[in-house]
């Protein structure tokens, strides 16, 4: 469903970002993009929804080459929620936030009505309706870029480091909540340095280092790796440390309750 | 009298004047000197007003409803002016892009320090310094908006840590840096911190990387405190913990086998600690 097929990307500086990236991305998985600062996994994501263009190479998304199809049709279906939420946001009040994707993608008044409501509540953003969104908190204006992109229900969603800011309650709603997307058949890509945050979901990750993929595939297998881990300044998620450290056999438990309970019958308690 | 505390909240409440009701509700803290502090809680309690409190962002930038006193290495922050506090205490926001400004990133360093009047032969010496500390020499030329937000992040850290304040407040500072280079960044911190004596007042979310090496864990929670200790008897007994609080998955291990009396000799907070006691009780023999 999205493509890359030796894409390079050299920056107006000179500055080579993308270096021959072959990537496929299959429709209705957690896909997580991680790696070093300045590694290229922002310019990646730009390339999907068209924001930016291949130096060389082509990104396919939908069947379709982004070199000869608008942003404005690929927003639709591709939203994108910005690592810097200043970037994102510029409306008046947070309902108007809310309104500006969903009016310019969505002509049913009542389906407009009910995804406003809802996404106004699932954030907790109710109580900030008419509020400036330059008044909220760091945490706060990131979950109204994401209420905002979801509201006009985007088949994919990329989020660009979603858990920055966010405390802990928050961050395990976003969990059940991008785990439940992802079950009603939405595509999600992760951009995130927070890898305990993203260890439950257990997402293809894919490593990128200097503007190159060093590898692809499922989270325990990568994280396993400690020269690829040396690297790429990643660390493993605390219980696949654990799991490996104890020389445990069986797979490394997605949460703690797990990790309680497999602990207890291991040690036969 | 030699003060041991060197910031100081006595009775202190605040609201913004766009809000109905008080942000901080009643605040009496005392940090002492050279302690590193982290300060958590939901998003919205009020840790970055607090901090703005301590700067004097609050209350001569942020107008509103003050109450009580907070004292900063001896001054009273209602009392003096902004510039006076910038003296003493440096803040590195929680979005870089509020901060560095100048169209290179030496510049950006200088620039803080040209306003302290410091000499020109000091200034090379600091920017200098500086930048190899973070490790950042290669960023000395380059503008901000050339720079990737974890390299910002590091450019502003730069700017405050080049004026030696005996104070640092650092919201979130490694939120948009990846885990090596976060620890990196925490560790050159609180080196410096042991190196000059410095008190650095952190609000962090991923507390698996500070509370190791942090002397108090406060935790803030609508608008008033409800914790603060050593972060090992915060994290491990204390009754007042709140969900919003990111836990360490090793802690929360922890708690989870000792209330189902698992028995354990010594509190964990590390995955190496976790593995010992594991290794004691011949798990997995």
């Amino acid at each position: 469903m999205i493509e890359f097929k030796n894409v390079n990307y050299i920056h107006v500086n000179g500055i080579q970002a993308l270096k021959e990236i072959n990537l496929s991305i299959k429709p209705k998985t957690i896909n997580a993009l991680v790696g070093s600062n300045g590694t290229g996994k922002t310019t990646l994501a730009r390339h999907i929804n068209g924001l930016l263009k291949p130096t060389s190479g082509n990104v396919l998304v939908f069947g379709k080459n982004t070199k000869k199809i608008s942003v404005a049709s690929l927003s639709k279906r591709i939203g994108m929620v910005f690592q810097n939420s200043n970037h994102q946001l510029f409306a008046d009040t947070v309902k108007n936030e809310i309104l500006f994707g969903l009016n310019n993608f969505e002509t049913d008044s009542q389906i407009k009505k009910n995804r406003f409501e809802w996404a106004l509540n699932f954030f907790d953003l109710k109580k900030y309706e008419n509020t400036s969104p330059l008044k909220l908190s760091g945490g706060e204006k990131k979950r109204l870029c994401i209420a905002s992109v979801l509201a006009w229900n985007p088949e994919v969603l990329i989020l660009d480091e979603p858990t920055v800011g966010q405390d802990q309650v928050q961050k395990e709603k976003m969990l059940k909540f991008i785990s439940n997307l992802n079950k009603q058949g939405k595509t999600i890509i992760i951009i995130s340095h927070d890898l305990e945050f993203l260890w439950p979901l257990k997402p293809n990750t894919i490593v990128m280092a200097k503007g190159r993929i060093k590898k692809t595939g499922k989270m325990t297998d990568i994280f396993s790796d400690d020269e690829l881990l040396n690297q790429t300044c990643l660390m493993r998620p605390q219980l696949l440390d654990l799991w490996m450290k104890l020389n445990i056999k069986e797979e490394p438990p997605g949460d703690i309750t797990k990790a309680t309970d497999a602990i207890r019958r291991i040690n036969g308690s | 009298m030699k003060e041991k505390s060197i910031i100081k909240f006595e009775n202190f409440s605040f609201r913004y004047d766009s809000a109905n009701e008080f942000i901080l509700k009643n605040i009496n803290l005392e940090i002492n000197k050279n302690e590193l502090v982290i300060l958590a809680g939901p998003t919205g309690c009020g840790k970055s007003t607090l901090l703005r409190s301590i700067i004097g962002l609050i209350p001569h930038m942020h107008g509103g409803e003050y109450k009580g006193k907070v004292i900063v290495d001896q001054l009273v922050v209602n009392d003096v002016k902004i510039t006076d506090l910038a003296k003493k205490a440096g803040f590195v926001f929680q979005n870089p892009e509020n901060q560095i400004f100048m169209f290179s990133i030496e510049r950006d360093i200088v620039f803080g320090l040209e306003n302290l009047g410091t000499s020109r032969t000091i200034m090379k010496e600091r920017v200098d310094s500086i930048l190899s500390l973070l490790k950042i020499e290669h960023l000395a030329t380059k503008a901000p908006h050339e720079l990737s937000d974890g390299e910002k992040q590091k450019a502003a850290l730069a700017g405050i840590l080049a004026m030696q304040p005996k104070i640092l407040i650092l919201d979130e500072p490694t939120s948009l840096l990846d885990p090596k280079t976060a620890i990196d960044f925490i560790n050159i911190v609180n080196d410096l911190r042991k190196k000059i004596g410095m008190t650095i007042v952190i609000v962090e979310h991923r507390l698996d990387l500070v509370v190791g090496i942090a002397d108090k864990l406060i935790i803030l929670s609508n608008g008033k405190i409800i914790e603060n200790n050593n972060p090992k008897q915060v994290l491990h007994y204390s009754n007042q913990l709140i969900p919003e609080i990111g836990i360490p998955v090793i802690s929360r291990l922890y708690r989870n086998l000792a209330k189902s009396n698992y028995d354990f000799d010594n509190v964990i907070v590390t995955v190496k600690d976790m593995v010992k006691e594991m290794r004691r009780k011949k798990f997995n023999d």
